[in-house]
């Protein structure tokens, strides 16, 4: 069987859904035998859904002002 | 915002390639809608890759100038995202390159892959975060999470886990192998994953509790 450190190597690799089913077969052996490796699959798992499932924040007014009056700008002197 | 800004079509979802086509075609409320779409993303972008409100604001302005210049070059290959996204990516790293000062930043030298042993943090996480904190106190535990991260590692991480480009998008968009961007979007992971595990880890003697 795999050791830890082998097996966070291919930790991406066992996290992409399209990763061949033998790979994921092998790598599948170590997580269902370790306990460390199990929870740390699963705590990636969640933080890539939190990166993945925050909305972007509002860009702060002035900023965002500045950014249209720019590009207002650009486009008076393009056309 | 002036009032022809304000007339353009609040983003209903029309077709992309539709838009972009009447923006090249001269159409500034067509160019106007895609700003509006991805102005957010990619001012999200700007902060993660800069970690500097200043260089993050120049950053949002110049790469949409720039598609703006150059648009006519866009050929409708990748999707318009992509392209403004490598158009700011690149815009990000000139800005981390000049606050470093004569440091050259390479993005492509070797990473440290070495042995060293990192205490993890193993343990589960109480519940789920999106429930458990306010949208605000969220953003500034991921933000801050980000920003402890070296400058080739976040850049990767936002790229392909927080934009969502395919490892070879990243790999082009950085002008670095395949490998590499494996390579250090794995550190990225495993580092935040460590920070975050900090943060919302289930206090008391059960982490194991789901065992």
């Amino acid at each position: 069987m795999l050791t830890c450190k082998q097996f966070l190597t291919e930790l991406n690799d066992y996290l992409d859904p399209n990763v061949d089913p033998v790979t994921k077969v092998h790598l599948e052996a170590h997580v269902c035998e370790c306990p460390n490796c199990f929870v740390i699959v699963d705590t990636t798992r969640k933080t890539l859904q939190v990166y993945r499932g925050v909305e972007p924040q509002e860009i702060p007014e002035d900023v965002k002002s500045r950014l249209w009056k720019a590009l207002e700008r650009k486009m008076a002197a393009e056309s | 915002m002036t009032p022809f800004f304000n007339s353009a079509a609040p983003s209903e979802p029309s077709d992309e390639g539709n838009l972009v086509a009447r923006a090249q075609a001269g159409d500034a409320s067509a160019f106007a809608e895609l700003v509006q779409r991805y102005e957010r993303k990619i001012y999200r972008l700007a902060k993660n890759i800069t970690q500097n409100d200043e260089d993050a604001e120049d950053v949002l302005q110049d790469a949409f100038l720039k598609a703006y210049e150059h648009l006519s070059g866009f050929q409708g290959q990748s999707k318009f995202y992509t392209w403004i996204v490598r158009i700011a990516v690149n815009e990000a790293l000139m800005k981390l390159r000049k606050r470093r000062g004569d440091r050259f930043v390479s993005l492509d030298e070797p990473i440290d892959t070495g042995e060293e042993e990192v205490k993890r943090e193993i343990a589960v996480w109480e519940g789920n975060p999106e429930e458990q904190y306010s949208q605000e106190e969220l953003h500034r535990i991921l933000n801050e999470a980000v920003e402890g991260l070296k400058p080739d590692f976040r850049t990767v991480f936002t790229l392909r886990d927080i934009e969502e480009l395919s490892t070879e998008e990243t790999a082009e968009a950085l002008g670095i192998s395949v490998p590499a961007v494996k390579s250090r979007l794995l550190r990225a992971r495993l580092a935040l994953r460590e920070k975050l595990t900090r943060q919302f880890k289930r206090k008391g003697e059960d982490v194991f509790a789901y065992l």
